[in-house]
């Protein structure tokens, strides 16, 4: 079967070849040492069609199973409104390159100028960046940002309370790039301050990675995390959920200096973990600091509004092995679904995302207890996911509740069960939960 | 394109709005929370509808160029087509459903495409095992720096703290080095733009944990002498990686693994034709050979016995380099296009892109200096105008928007003072070559006769060149700070 | 061709010296400016910090470009130009008034391995 991606006639290949001072097209490899030619066969099928590509997948597919979900752990199950993907697949974003030429890239700046707004709104920080791969290498960049703006110290304290996945990726990073790790215990489901302030006592401390909302679900009180940690000469990082910065207090509030998290929360597909979009904002003493792509605001010569890549006097392409980050790229086209979904959202649908979320987690917790199986593990406010403690083994639970298509709960390193309500659970689906829940305890 | 002067705050009016939410069924809200954790003023987000929305970016689209508007010789960005195959079974909805944390039993599906879609990248590179879990192509690179570093301590070998880069590598080959705590030591280019072996040999002890090579290089040359340079890196001790960036020019006919390349990654959004996205979300999968598979970032998927497909977590795994595992979503497109392409076509991807390259070099090296003559890969590199009239390197990529063509990466490599790298795709016609030639030869022209007009393209895009000095002096870099 | 200014010392990386008593005023040369463009942010040490000779004590960026500034004497930070924080483009426009930071120099015999105008002149046309 030929291939629809190749334009070429036999007579434009003879001319070009002609052209090319070659007589075939083995030719052009002439100075390939032969050994390296590859000669065999590869391991792939023939040719497909796109009917029989389309079908693969649609075998593909059906391997999965359809699960309504009722968990969290760093990928939420949030509504995300018709007018996204139907902007998103418009070529011009979706097959452009990174805006370097930004006389034609202006599309693309002025999103990603926008979604930085977006998230210094709603972070309440003062420049954030164009995007990172994901929430957990964010936290890393966080971390590695504190180091390098310390200049000299070299260790990082990372809550108990973070995410697993956050945790161990910023491990990987610390491992290798030379950051010493400290873990802060936890006390009653939340961060322990006895347990900052005793690591902060012991020096040389850069950065402080704290959750906002952490893997219990339970939101964070902060209070004076801030003025301890400043106290000890280092940096304040929160890991946010953003979606949940419409209502409760922002990294800005509680006097952070850098805040991390990831995007999907603002209507993302779950889409088995990605793509999704990292997000990395901070206070204007470490914007110089900050790793990634930036947009900015200026003008050409004729005086009209322009936008353009800036600061790259940080990035990798000019500082090679003296840059902040590695990173030479973002998740742009997934920067323009959360810039399209705030705006879309506004602070008052978001406001409702999170009423509906905080209603419907609390009606599942609260019919959970009145089963008598289930019992509190924290008593500490939480927006919409928390854990409880149950004799019912977990993976029996899950199981059990997957054979009728649900996707719950997840277990904790400490056994808890953990649950997740986002605005999509209809009272009708919790109640069919439960009474899956009902037949197995 | 157009000129379209809006941001979406501008368009903001109190008490507007473009959500649809069904009613609070429990009469509970989050205002329930406690008043010290709850936020104490507004974000501020736009209010504007849904029409607004649809028209607001759909203007801004008009300002964007992309591959689906036109032809971008740009230089180890390998811009080509892609396919719409690829967006639509990416779009399932059963795929975009999937928690990454569902149990193994209920994403056999997902795991079966993680496993085939390695073994295809496997047998197209010569490598053993690969990981997907890897953003883009830097993040491609620094796991396989963060393998190299595991494989040694492993070993015991914990005195390799540096790592060899040529002059002419991609900048994030010694930013990665930098950020996996690795010392970067740059061996020189010869006249011909390929790595100088005698230099490299001086450089070769047991604190050398590796070289990161790119090949074909950056200058769209092929390392002829790969081998040698193989044979010398192990011998005392070290280990090859193989930066991806440029492996279109070898897809169907040369691999990695064969040339003795221990780790590599690529880049799905380059190689294969998942779109840019304006810069992500893209993929870089690792790939290592059998020696190096237990130092791969975990989670993998295997194949069990019976058949099933389940994560591993290797205690030997170099560690967790993203929350879940990569860009799922784009690994499906990379796959749909294995599959249209098939084990026979794909052989000719590589020869038709080097194809291209040689046709416009050869097309245009009256005009244009080529400062490394003979065959190419699937990239070359200009050094400028032939003729010196005060025209720029930027004043003919400037000008080259005008005629509705994308630039070529302009200043990369360094090697050059007006480097101009080029690099034209398999998926281009010989009537696009052809215009593009044509346009590049009349800027040449232009040039000599109306130098002033190229120094202040380009003239008719939405917007002139911005003003960089000053948005770098004093940064803008949120709505609220236009004020 | 370059300006270069009699009676300031002057560093292979391309930054000049000028001594008051055991005072070293450090800046970027002529050449050195007019090499890197529009310099559009400098990442300065802060009072007090020690600085080493021939180890780098921070950077100027221009939009395209940033290269390290490399400290020619050794000796603790007095004074840093804060001037530079709004208005880096000083440094294109006077480099030779325009000092970075004030070191009180802890090894004045250090001068010695600096160059003078006449040899720095040659050696920048040399490159």
């Amino acid at each position: 079967m030929g291939c629809p991606y190749f334009p070429h006639t036999e007579e434009d290949l003879k001319q070009m070849l002609e052209r090319a001072g070659a007589v075939s097209l083995k030719d052009l490899f002439s100075d390939v040492p032969e050994e390296f030619m590859f000669k065999g066969e590869f391991n792939l099928p023939d040719a497909m069609s796109e009917m029989e590509v389309l079908e693969k997948f649609r075998q593909l597919d059906a391997l999965d199973k359809k699960l309504t979900v009722f968990c969290g752990v760093g990928a939420y199950d949030h509504y995300a409104p018709a007018v996204i993907q139907y902007l998103l697949s418009r070529s011009e974003f979706q097959t452009a390159y990174t805006p370097y030429q930004a006389e034609i890239s202006q599309g693309t700046l002025r999103y990603i100028f926008e979604f930085q707004s977006m998230v210094c709104s709603l972070t309440g920080m003062d420049c954030a960046n164009a995007s990172m791969y994901d929430g957990a290498t964010a936290a890393a960049e966080a971390m590695m940002m504190s180091v390098a703006a310390s200049r000299r110290r070299h260790r990082i304290l990372l809550s108990s309370t973070l995410l697993p996945q956050v945790l161990a990726v910023v491990r990987t990073y610390a491992d290798y790039h030379g950051m010493e790790v400290s873990i802060i215990g936890q006390e009653g489901g939340q961060t322990s301050s006895a347990s900052l302030a005793q690591e902060l006592a012991s020096g040389d401390v850069a950065g402080v990675l704290v959750p906002g909302i952490n893997r219990f679900g339970i939101i964070e009180d902060l209070s004076g995390f801030a003025d301890a940690v400043h106290a000890g000469g280092a940096l304040l990082a929160v890991y946010s959920d953003p979606s949940s910065l419409a209502v409760i207090r922002t990294p800005g509030e509680w006097g952070a200096d850098i805040a991390c998290g990831d995007a999907q929360t603002l209507g993302m597909p779950l889409s088995f973990g990605g793509p999704y979009a990292g997000f990395l904002a901070c206070r204007k003493e470490y914007m110089r600091k900050l790793p990634g792509r930036i947009v900015g605001a200026t003008r050409d010569a004729q005086g009209r509004r322009a936008f353009v890549l800036t600061l790259q006097a940080r990035e990798q392409h000019i500082r090679r092995e003296k840059a902040t980050s590695n990173i030479c790229s973002n998740q742009s086209l997934m920067a323009l679904y959360a810039t399209v979904y705030m705006s879309l959202m506004g602070d008052e649908g978001l406001k409702k995302v999170n009423d509906l979320s905080y209603a419907g987690a609390h009606y599942l917790h609260d019919r959970l207890i009145a089963t008598g199986c289930f019992e509190d593990v924290f008593d500490k406010p939480f927006l919409k996911e928390f854990v409880l403690k149950t004799d019912v083994p977990a993976d029996q639970l899950q199981r059990a509740l997957a054979e009728e298509g649900f996707f719950a709960p997840l277990q904790t390193e400490e056994g808890y069960v953990s649950f997740c309500v986002t605005e999509k659970r209809s009272r009708e689906e919790i109640d069919r939960l439960l009474a899956v829940i009902r037949t197995v305890i | 394109m157009k000129y379209y002067d809006k941001l979406i705050f501008d368009l903001s009016r109190p008490g507007r709005s473009g959500y649809s939410l069904p009613e609070n069924p429990w009469g509970v809200t989050a205002d329930a929370l406690p008043e010290d954790l709850r936020r104490k003023t507004p974000a501020g987000l736009p209010q504007v509808s849904e029409p607004d929305v649809v028209r607001h970016y759909t203007n801004l689209s008009q300002m964007n160029f992309g591959v689906d508007t036109g032809f971008y010789p740009l230089g180890s960005c390998t811009m080509k087509y892609n396919p719409k195959i690829n967006e639509q079974v990416a779009s399932m909805p059963g795929f975009s459903a999937l928690h990454p944390l569902q149990p193994e039993w209920t994403v056999q599906g997902a795991l079966k495409l993680y496993y085939d879609l390695s073994k295809a990248l496997s047998t197209l590179t010569g490598m053993s095992d690969f990981s997907l879990n890897q953003f883009a192509g830097a993040h491609g690179e620094l796991a396989g720096l963060m393998i190299m570093r595991q494989y040694h301590r492993l070993r015991g070998d914990s005195g390799r703290t540096k790592v060899i880069v040529p002059d002419s590598a991609h900048g994030t080959n010694p930013a990665s080095a930098a950020v996996c705590g690795l010392s970067v030591v740059q061996v020189r280019s010869l006249e011909d733009g390929t790595i100088d072996v005698g230099a490299l040999k001086g450089l070769l002890d047991d604190s050398v944990a590796g070289i990161m090579m790119t090949n074909p290089n950056t200058l769209g040359l092929f390392e002829t002498h790969v081998r040698e340079i193989a044979d010398l890196v192990h011998g005392c001790g070290g280990l090859l990686y193989y930066d991806g960036a440029n492996m279109n020019a070898l897809l169907g006919q040369v691999r990695p693994g064969d040339m003795g390349f221990d780790i590599m990654h690529l880049n799905l959004h380059k190689t294969f034709s998942t779109p840019h996205g304006g810069g992500g979300p893209g993929s870089g999968p690792v790939g290592v050979t059998s020696a190096l598979a237990h130092c791969l970032p975990y989670p993998r998927v295997v194949r069990k016995n019976d058949g099933k497909y389940a994560l591993l977590t290797d205690k030997d795994s170099c560690g967790r380099i993203s929350g879940f595992m990569g860009n799922f979503g784009v690994l499906l497109k990379a796959y749909a296009y294995i599959l249209m392409l098939g084990k026979q076509n794909v052989k000719n991807v590589g020869p038709y892109a080097v194809l291209a390259a040689n046709y416009i070099k050869e097309s245009l090296k009256d005009c244009y200096k080529l400062p490394i003559k003979g065959l190419c890969k699937h990239e070359f590199v200009f050094d400028g105008l032939a003729e010196d009239n005060g025209v720029t390197t930027l004043d003919v990529a400037k000008r080259l928007l005008d005629y509705g063509f994308h630039a070529p990466t302009v200043y990369f490599p360094l090697l050059f003072h007006q480097s101009m790298m080029i690099e034209p795709t398999e998926t281009e016609s010989k009537e696009t070559l052809d215009a593009f030639i044509g346009v590049m030869r009349k800027i040449a022209e232009e040039a000599k006769s109306d130098p002033e007009m190229l120094r202040s393209a380009p003239h008719n895009t939405p917007v002139g060149r911005p003003d960089e000095t000053s948005a770098a002096t004093h940064p803008v870099l949120k709505y609220s700070d236009m004020q | 061709m370059s300006k270069t200014i009699e009676g300031l010392y002057y560093s292979q990386s391309h930054e000049w010296v000028k001594v008051e008593g055991n005072t070293a005023f450090v800046g970027i040369t002529d050449y050195a400016q007019s090499a890197l463009g529009s310099v559009v942010y400098v990442d300065m040490p802060q009072e007090d910090d020690h600085v080493d000779a021939e180890m780098e004590f921070g950077a100027v960026e221009s939009v395209k470009a940033a290269s390290d500034l490399v400290s020619p004497v050794s000796g603790t930070v007095v004074e840093v130009n804060s001037g530079l924080e709004d208005s880096p483009s000083l440094l294109n426009e006077k480099p030779y008034e325009t000092w970075i930071i004030k070191v009180e120099m802890s090894d004045p015999s250090q001068l010695d391995n600096l160059m003078d105008a006449k040899a720095y002149s040659e050696y920048c046309e040399s490159l």
